[in-house]
């Protein structure tokens, strides 16, 4: 990653030329609330899965919702949007 | 044949440009610069040049195109000056961090308020710290030259640097002086066609532009400031090449009358010129002095500049700039430069020529004059000016 590179193995203007590769960077670090899926109240709508804007939610096997927290942010834009009210933020050291 | 032709410097700027045969052009009129991009719109229109011209709503604008363009592989040219550097402010420092050769010329004008359109240097020195390769221009052969040899060496793939060009508003950009034009081929002979290795391609998918965290921010800037550096070597080799096939040599620090000269005078841009004057009466009296003008201010010629100054007792620097709270801009610098040197001239700086105020020779004669006072008393002044009430 990042933090193994020196100003020696940058590109010029730093260019990235391996296409796709922010799938690597773990941005689910930068959160400070993470989402909870009550199961019982969803009603697989997928409305968190379009407006999440890192397009950290996939659906499940089963057909629910949730998220990647290796992507998530905790922006929580996915609890306010859900019509049921099916999904918490809690902060992260409340595990 | 070359042609000797009486043109205007922001003509021959674009007849450098022309030449050059660029691919993009976006700029926003501004006075003093407008004459550039008018006539380089002309062109266009007319069929002389074979390029996009963008008009765009803003300097801002004109620069982020160019950026685009060359993305992608473009020639690209744009033209400014003073507040319209200023509004492209932002841009100016992406250009260089992607290393985006763009050739930039800068009719140098001062900063509002108040508002003025005329000539001083404050916009150059707001943009010193910006990474582009930037050269200033005497007379109007200087203008188109050094245009044309700023697509050579930014396009260089061991440089890929925006290039700037500065020439002093009206004093230079608006004055008519005979340019030695040369031939189409000299030009295609002198300057290969753009082959940017990291063109965007929709068949190759690469990212330019990512963000940079904490954690890699601080090497893309060592990476950046190496690299820089490095650009001299090209910037020198341009400059002989150059030489070779137009017969008219550059050199970063350009010496006239410097030899055994104790006392020097420094200028950048079209004032020099006049100086010279003063410093050839001075000699004809048997004065020793000399002058010495910084052509390449970015990267900074520490090597050529200490060695010309070698030998000299006092050193005055001449600035069209103020940076309040310090003082002039390029006296700072050079005063640093010889920090280290044993034994180094006595350096002082004087201001003047702010907002289209002439420099005459007798404003020179009193540079000279008052400098060498101050080298050997001292001053108590809160800055030392000429020809400011």
């Amino acid at each position: 990653m990042a933090d193994e590179l020196t100003w020696k193995d940058l590109e010029v203007g730093n260019i990235i030329k391996e296409a796709g590769n922010a799938s690597f960077r773990e941005t689910g670090d930068w959160r400070t609330e993470k989402p909870i899926l009550d199961k019982e109240k969803c009603v697989k709508c997928a409305l968190c899965w379009i407006y999440c804007p890192d397009a950290a939610i996939k659906p499940s096997e089963e057909g629910y919702y949730e998220s990647d927290l290796y992507y998530c942010k905790g922006c929580g834009i996915c609890a306010s949007i859900c019509p049921e009210r099916a999904i918490t933020m809690i902060a992260e050291e409340e595990k | 044949m070359s042609q000797r032709v009486a043109l205007e410097a922001s003509h021959a700027v674009a007849e450098a440009v022309r030449m050059a045969d660029v691919d993009v052009i976006s700029a926003y009129p501004i006075t003093p610069q407008t004459h550039i991009p008018e006539r380089l719109a002309e062109m266009v229109a007319n069929g002389e040049l074979n390029a996009a011209y963008i008009p765009v709503e803003s300097e801002h604008s004109a620069l982020s195109t160019c950026l685009g363009a060359a993305a992608v592989g473009a020639r690209t040219f744009t033209a400014t000056a003073g507040q319209g550097l200023e509004l492209m402010h932002e841009v100016v420092y992406i250009a260089s961090s992607m290393r985006y050769p763009v050739v930039m010329a800068v009719c140098n004008r001062a900063l509002s308020a108040p508002l003025n359109v005329w000539g001083d240097h404050s916009d150059a020195m707001a943009v010193r710290d910006t990474g582009w390769i930037q050269v200033f221009c005497q007379n109007g052969q200087e203008a188109f030259d050094l245009t044309l040899w700023a697509f050579r060496v930014g396009e260089d793939p061991k440089v890929l640097f925006p290039v700037m060009v500065h020439l002093d508003g009206f004093t230079l950009s608006h004055v008519t002086e005979p340019v030695i034009l040369p031939e189409q081929s000299e030009v295609d002979r002198f300057l290969p066609r753009f082959q940017y290795p990291f063109a965007l391609d929709p068949d190759k998918p690469m990212t330019h532009g990512a963000f940079g965290p904490p954690d890699i921010y601080s090497e893309t800037k060592l990476a950046q400031e190496v690299a820089f550096r490095k650009s001299k070597k090209v910037i020198l080799q341009g400059w002989q090449e150059f030489g070779d096939i137009f017969h008219r040599y550059y050199h970063p620090v350009e010496e006239y009358k410097t030899e055994d000269a104790q006392t020097l005078l420094l200028t950048m841009g079209a004032f020099t010129e006049t100086a010279k004057i003063v410093i050839d009466e001075r000699r004809d009296k048997g004065e020793s002095i000399g002058l010495i003008s910084l052509r390449l201010w970015r990267p900074f010629p520490f090597e050529e500049f200490r060695q010309a100054v070698k030998g000299a007792k006092v050193l005055i620097v001449f600035d069209r700039c103020i940076s309040f709270g310090l003082g002039g801009p390029v006296f700072a610098e050079i005063r640093s430069a010889l920090y280290d040197e044993e034994p180094r001239p006595k350096v002082v700086g004087i201001i003047g020529g702010l907002g289209g105020r002439d420099m005459s020779e007798e404003d020179f004669d009193y540079v000279i004059n008052r400098g060498r006072e101050i080298a050997e008393k001292g001053s108590d002044r809160i800055l030392e000016t000429v020809n400011i009430r």
